[in-house]
């Protein structure tokens, strides 16, 4: 569904991602895990089609995010970090501009639309409050709605259970567990028991570079008896200062 | 092409969807309407609405970078660019949508101060055609001033620079072969070199119109004009 190889970025003279590769098929969840500028949400917007590769490619279900975009982007639901919106607007109308921009003209349609994921993503106490009056937790899922509205075959979520709580973590790990099995999905976290959780691949990213690559049991394998946090801070670090 | 009308939809009911709108339509009305009276709208005694067309331009210069500033610097700073442009929305699109729900807007200043139209021909017998000439070189010059206040917005994630860097573009494109700029420049720069700089002034293209007559190359001066700057807009959001 999604093949990155050898994605490149560089800023000037910083070269945040390195030569990335991966491939992620129907029904993998795929965690991208990382420190802070490791490259994990660069390399996330050149596969959604809003940075442009230094070199290397992309493609999303066949299309080529640089030569097809609009092909690439029809088929991918991607929630920016943070989950940006426009505040002004009440989340009945920003779902409608999505979808709409989705290519659902009619008012049926959007409304079947929109009903279909205000109940996925609980949303309906809030559905006529503007964006700016909600909590974080509310604002995120609404980014989470407008990613899955139009059930794209690929998502490309970044940190989607950022700033959340423990139960509303928990709700966004089964949506997307629920959902995975019709899609190609790539999340990015910082909470490495979510990885364990629910992704079935681990992508470690660090310096631009991916260091490893593998299912969470092998992973796990790595150094038996200690926690996923530990192999974690051992990956990163000590490639840091190799 | 068709993903124009969702971007349009949004963009112009947003003026709407804070009060900021509303203030900028009712400063606009005030500012040129007292502009206009102030300049003997009433004593002139002549039933034309030139008082309003000497002041219109200096009102845009302020009006239309104000209605503009938002249009991309607004996406740019809380990040909603990212949203827009991983819909499958062409570059090219987005702008037009932009420009088109910012042109809209303008349009409802602009048949506001129609009032003052209809005022006329209650007090006296005016030359509708004039009328509606001045209005349409008034859409065209708006259509201008608004492209190059795109092009800042998207230069910058700033509203406040903005609307400052295409305040002073719009003055210095108004100025050109206006006599303050030729006052000024008279004993520098050659008279050739003024006559030339007065041909891209939106002052000279404008005041034809203002006398009724629709010249082609005042219309083709705006309208090439507007579509260079939103192509320079396009190629500008590309990069």
């Amino acid at each position: 569904m999604v093949i990155v190889d050898n994605l490149v970025k560089d800023y000037g003279d910083l070269r945040a991602v390195d030569g990335v590769s991966f491939e992620v098929k129907k029904g993998d969840i795929l965690g991208f895990l990382g420190p802070n500028g490791a490259g994990k949400s660069t390399t996330m917007k050149m596969i959604a089609g809003y940075l442009s590769p230094t070199a290397g490619t992309a493609s999303v279900a066949g299309f080529d995010v640089q030569k097809d975009p609009m092909e690439a982007k029809r088929r991918i639901g991607y929630l920016p970090e943070s989950s940006p919106a426009y505040p002004e607007m009440t989340v009945v109308e920003f779902l409608a501009y999505v979808a709409e921009t989705r290519g659902y003209r009619t008012q049926d349609e959007i409304r079947d639309r929109l009903a279909n994921v205000i109940i996925q993503c609980h949303l309906q106490t809030v559905q006529n409050q503007a964006i700016e009056t909600l909590s974080k937790g509310y604002r995120q899922r609404v980014g989470v709605a407008q990613a899955i509205l139009h059930d794209p075959p690929v998502l490309i979520l970044d940190e989607p259970t950022d700033g959340l709580d423990p139960n509303q973590k928990h709700e966004v790990r089964n949506l997307i567990k629920a959902m995975a099995e019709e899609k190609a999905i790539i999340l990015s976290t910082h909470i490495l028991e979510e990885v364990e959780a629910i992704c079935n691949r681990i992508i470690v990213i660090d310096q631009g570079k991916v260091r490893v690559n593998e299912t969470p049991v092998e992973f796990k394998t790595r150094l038996p008896g200690s926690s996923i946090d530990e192999i974690f801070r051992e990956i990163t670090n000590s490639k840091a200062y190799a | 092409m068709n993903q124009i009308a969702p971007i349009f939809k949004k963009e112009f009911f947003g003026y709407f969807r804070s009060p900021v709108g509303y203030v900028i339509l009712a400063v606009f009305h005030i500012v040129l309407i007292g502009l206009a009276i102030f300049a003997g709208y009433y004593e002139g005694n002549q039933a034309s609405l030139d008082t309003i067309w000497t002041f219109l331009p200096w009102t845009f210069l302020i009006f239309i970078p104000a209605t503009g500033m938002r249009l991309w610097s607004e996406e740019k700073r809380s990040g909603s660019i990212e949203l827009l442009f991983t819909l499958p929305i062409p570059t090219v699109s987005a702008v037009l949508g932009k420009f088109l729900a910012a042109w809209a807007f303008i349009g409802i200043a602009l048949a506001l101060t129609f009032s003052l139209a209809l005022t006329t021909s209650y007090l006296g017998n005016p030359d509708w055609g004039i009328i509606f000439a001045g209005y349409f070189g008034s859409v065209l010059m708006a259509a201008a001033y608004l492209s190059i206040s795109s092009v800042c917005s998207a230069l910058t994630k700033n509203q406040v620079i903005a609307f400052v860097i295409s305040v002073l573009i719009c003055v210095l494109v108004t100025l050109f072969g206006s006599q303050i700029l030729l006052t000024i420049f008279e004993n520098i720069a050659s008279p050739g070199l003024l006559d030339f700089l007065g041909n891209f002034s939106f002052l000279n293209h404008f005041q034809t119109m203002t006398r009724g007559l629709i010249e082609l190359s005042a219309v083709s001066f705006f309208v090439v004009l507007t579509i260079a700057f939103l192509g320079i807009n396009v190629i500008v959001l590309e990069n």
